[in-house]
């Protein structure tokens, strides 16, 4: 380990296990690449994680703590990714923090500037969580494009809570804080938009499930890895085979970054 | 495990059922899931989303036609790096000149107080003539131009101007079988090799993702940067005027940066088509809206967390350099000086591709750091001199070309070397955490060495053929 505290990147790197002692909850950001989710993530923290101006700055989890009514929440911002079904190293350790990670909350960051084709990512996020708030950001810059977002029929349609934020400017921060907190605490109810497909694969995921709950009892999501297998996931199908998966799940917040390896290696790429 | 057996049995099981019942779905489900996302995602964003009035004017697009466009991307790419450039070498010259001064006055303070107290000599030495004055050389060489350097840096960066590079530059990398966004990673080897190689995880393909990993080392990182405009100043620039000087001296570091994204591209090309075969896999990359930089965070960013954060890295390798140095050039051994004997040692090698054994001697001592290539040199053909007036000017000039024999080929060989040659120790070992492989580790660190050594000496070959070094 002497190595790794003279490493130049050992600040963004963090400890490879996600210590959560002293912590209440923990909260993931998630969210497109240039969506600002570092800036929540400085706003909330009062980290100054760097920020930069292009697609894919955050490539390690960076991780923080908010302070929130006297209790403490850690918060672990993810790479900004696309989707969750891709084979790059970024995409990997995102959607294997949700998954695996078993955050109390995840917020997706998305951009107001292009909500659509944020929107394809939260409906990835929500297929695998139902903890989940949508931090609709950059409402600054929409608002100079003329464009208007109706947080609550967005919210109506995608069954959890929707807050419009401009991180850098320090608005709808605190209206965040208070929705994820909510939602931890439970006096929240969500209802995540699922279920795509028709009959038959839903047939398929359902028949599914009760199998994988056999090989990986603990897994937070067998929904979710059903809807993998069926769809052909190389990496999710060597996990559940070498027994990872399982070991994994068992691991309440366990090591996601020496996850990530071993599910990546043994894929076919 | 003792159920290990019979879990993975259990695994096969889900997996066969699984691929059974993908057997029964239409053939095209997958299509239709992805297709059945993206319909929700537009259904529901064209009830939450109203363009309540007509965008404006788009600034955004009019900016990206020029920066981007075939003619003038490229050339206001290379106007832009000029400029940085430019404003670190001017910006940094005398604050450069007027830190040694005071940094050097200092040094011959304490010196002279622990004489006063009568501490023996080699205790003095050895805390002020050998760490403090590598300290102070490294500090006094690299402060100025990163706290100018990094600023700039971060201000384009935060502007959104790096994903426009990588547009510009992405035919050329095409060309060489690499990624298009290996001009991200580049950008980012410019602050630090070790963090332009963690930014290689942009890429997707592991093919093109180790290309750019092996091929980073060949932008010149900030520990180099003093380096190229100490020796740009000294031999290119006092050849001008002085009102020319400055931009003579940036032209010339642009013109070895040029250099180190040529060899970037031809090795690029070299591993793509030998041990990395492969096609150059398409990408979509998204060019952000231009931001207006917050100047607070991009000082904070750029101050704190780059320019400090590297110095002190420097700081700590220098210093036990500085003790070394010292001991080298003081134990004797035959009546000379250990460090001497080195020097000689490497000096045939260093002849050879047009440079001398105490410039290799440096660059074994500053395998840990490039940042102490430029101290360590100094400080041994010092010896125990003092330097006290205008250490970066005519004085330097002298002790390198009238007391060491420097010509311009050494100058030219150095700056080439100081590109080439191999990537620092943290660059390697970052280089073994992101690949987790010896061999590419050892390919990473070998490659450039070797490159660095046939380049300088067939220079050196030419201007020997010319008559000139």
């Amino acid at each position: 380990m002497a190595n790794c505290s003279s490493c130049p990147d050992h600040a963004d790197c963090g400890p490879p296990e996600l210590d959560t002692r002293g912590f209440d909850g923990v909260v993931a950001l998630a969210g497109n690449p240039n969506t600002g989710k570092s800036t929540v993530f400085n706003a909330l923290t009062g980290l100054r994680q760097h920020t930069g101006n292009w697609p894919g700055k955050t490539v390690t989890r960076a991780e923080g703590g908010f302070k929130f009514k006297n209790r403490r929440y850690k918060l672990v911002d993810l790479p900004g990714t696309y989707s969750l079904l891709s084979t790059s190293q970024d995409e990997e350790i995102a959607r294997d923090f949700i998954l695996f990670g078993q955050p109390d909350c995840t917020i997706v960051v998305t951009d107001a500037t292009c909500l659509e084709r944020n929107l394809n990512l939260v409906l990835q996020v929500l297929e695998i969580s139902d903890r989940v708030v949508v931090c609709v950001n950059l409402i600054d810059e929409a608002k100079r494009k003329g464009i208007a977002i109706d947080a609550s029929a967005l919210s109506d349609d995608l069954g959890v809570p929707v807050v419009a934020t401009a991180a850098r400017a320090w608005k709808g921060l605190k209206e965040l804080t208070q929705t994820v907190v909510d939602l931890i605490d439970g006096k929240i109810k969500t209802a995540p938009k699922r279920a795509f497909g028709d009959g038959a694969f839903q047939d398929a995921v359902t028949e599914l499930i009760p199998l994988i709950d056999e090989v990986a009892p603990d897994l937070p999501n067998a929904r979710w890895v059903a809807m993998r297998l069926l769809d052909g996931d190389h990496r999710v199908r060597q996990a559940l085979q070498s027994g990872d998966l399982a070991r994994l799940a068992a691991r309440t917040r366990g090591p996601i970054e020496q996850a990530s390896p071993l599910i990546a290696l043994g894929g076919t790429q | 495990m003792t159920d290990g057996r019979s879990n993975q049995a259990a695994a096969q099981l889900v997996l066969a059922r699984a691929d059974a019942l993908r057997g029964n779905l239409a053939d095209d489900f997958r299509d239709d899931l992805v297709e059945a996302t993206y319909d929700e995602a537009q259904a529901i964003a064209e009830r939450a989303v109203r363009q309540v009035r007509a965008p404006r004017w788009n600034l955004d697009l009019a900016v990206d036609r020029l920066v981007t466009s075939r003619i003038f991307g490229l050339p206001l790419m290379l106007v832009l790096l000029a400029a940085v450039f430019w404003l670190t070498v001017a910006g940094a010259n005398y604050p450069s000149a007027l830190l040694m001064k005071v940094l050097f006055a200092v040094e011959a303070w304490g010196s002279a107080l622990f004489e006063s107290w009568s501490i023996p000599w080699w205790i003095t030495g050895f805390i002020w003539h050998g760490v403090f004055r590598a300290v102070a050389w490294v500090v006094g060489v690299m402060l100025p131009p990163m706290a100018i350097f990094f600023p700039c840096f971060t201000i384009l960066e935060d502007l959104g101007y790096l994903p426009r590079v990588a547009f510009n530059m992405d035919w050329l990398f095409r060309k060489a079988g690499a990624h298009g966004k290996q001009s991200l990673t580049m950008s980012m080897g410019f602050g630090c090799n070790a963090a332009g190689i963690i930014a290689c995880r942009v890429i997707d393909s592991p093919r093109e993702r180790l290309i750019a990993i092996l091929t980073n080392n060949f932008v010149p990182c900030n520990g180099r940067f003093p380096t190229l405009i100490l020796l740009a100043s000294i031999f290119v620039a006092a050849r001008f005027s002085p009102g020319l000087a400055s931009f003579a001296a940036a032209g010339t570091v642009v013109g070895v940066v040029l250099i180190g994204v040529f060899f970037t591209l031809i090795v690029s090309a070299a591993l793509s088509r030998t041990v990395l075969k492969g096609e150059a896999s398409a990408f979509t990359l998204e060019l952000p809206p231009y931001r207006r930089p917050d100047i607070l965070r991009v000082l904070y960013t750029s101050l704190i967390d780059r320019t400090v954060f590297v110095l002190a890295r420097a700081v700590a390798v220098a210093a036990p350099a500085g003790a070394v140095i010292w001991i080298l050039g003081n134990v004797t051994a035959d009546g000379v000086p250990l460090a001497r004997h080195v020097a000689d040692f490497f000096d045939p090698l260093g002849r050879t591709i047009g440079l001398d054994g105490v410039i290799l001697l440096a660059y074994v001592i500053a395998i840990p750091a490039n940042e102490i290539v430029v101290p360590t040199m100094l400080m041994v053909y010092m010896g125990g001199k003092i330097m006290t007036e205008d250490v970066t000017g005519t004085s330097l000039e002298s002790l390198l070309v009238d007391d060491n024999g420097w010509t311009m080929l050494t100058a030219v060989n150095l700056m080439l070397f100081s590109l080439l040659h191999n990537p620092c120790a943290t660059t390697i070992l970052t280089m073994w955490k992101e690949t987790r492989s010896y061999r590419w580790t050892a390919l990473g660190a070998l490659l450039p060495l070797v490159i660095a050594f046939a380049v300088t000496f067939t220079v050196a070959e030419f201007a020997r053929l010319f008559g000139a070094g």
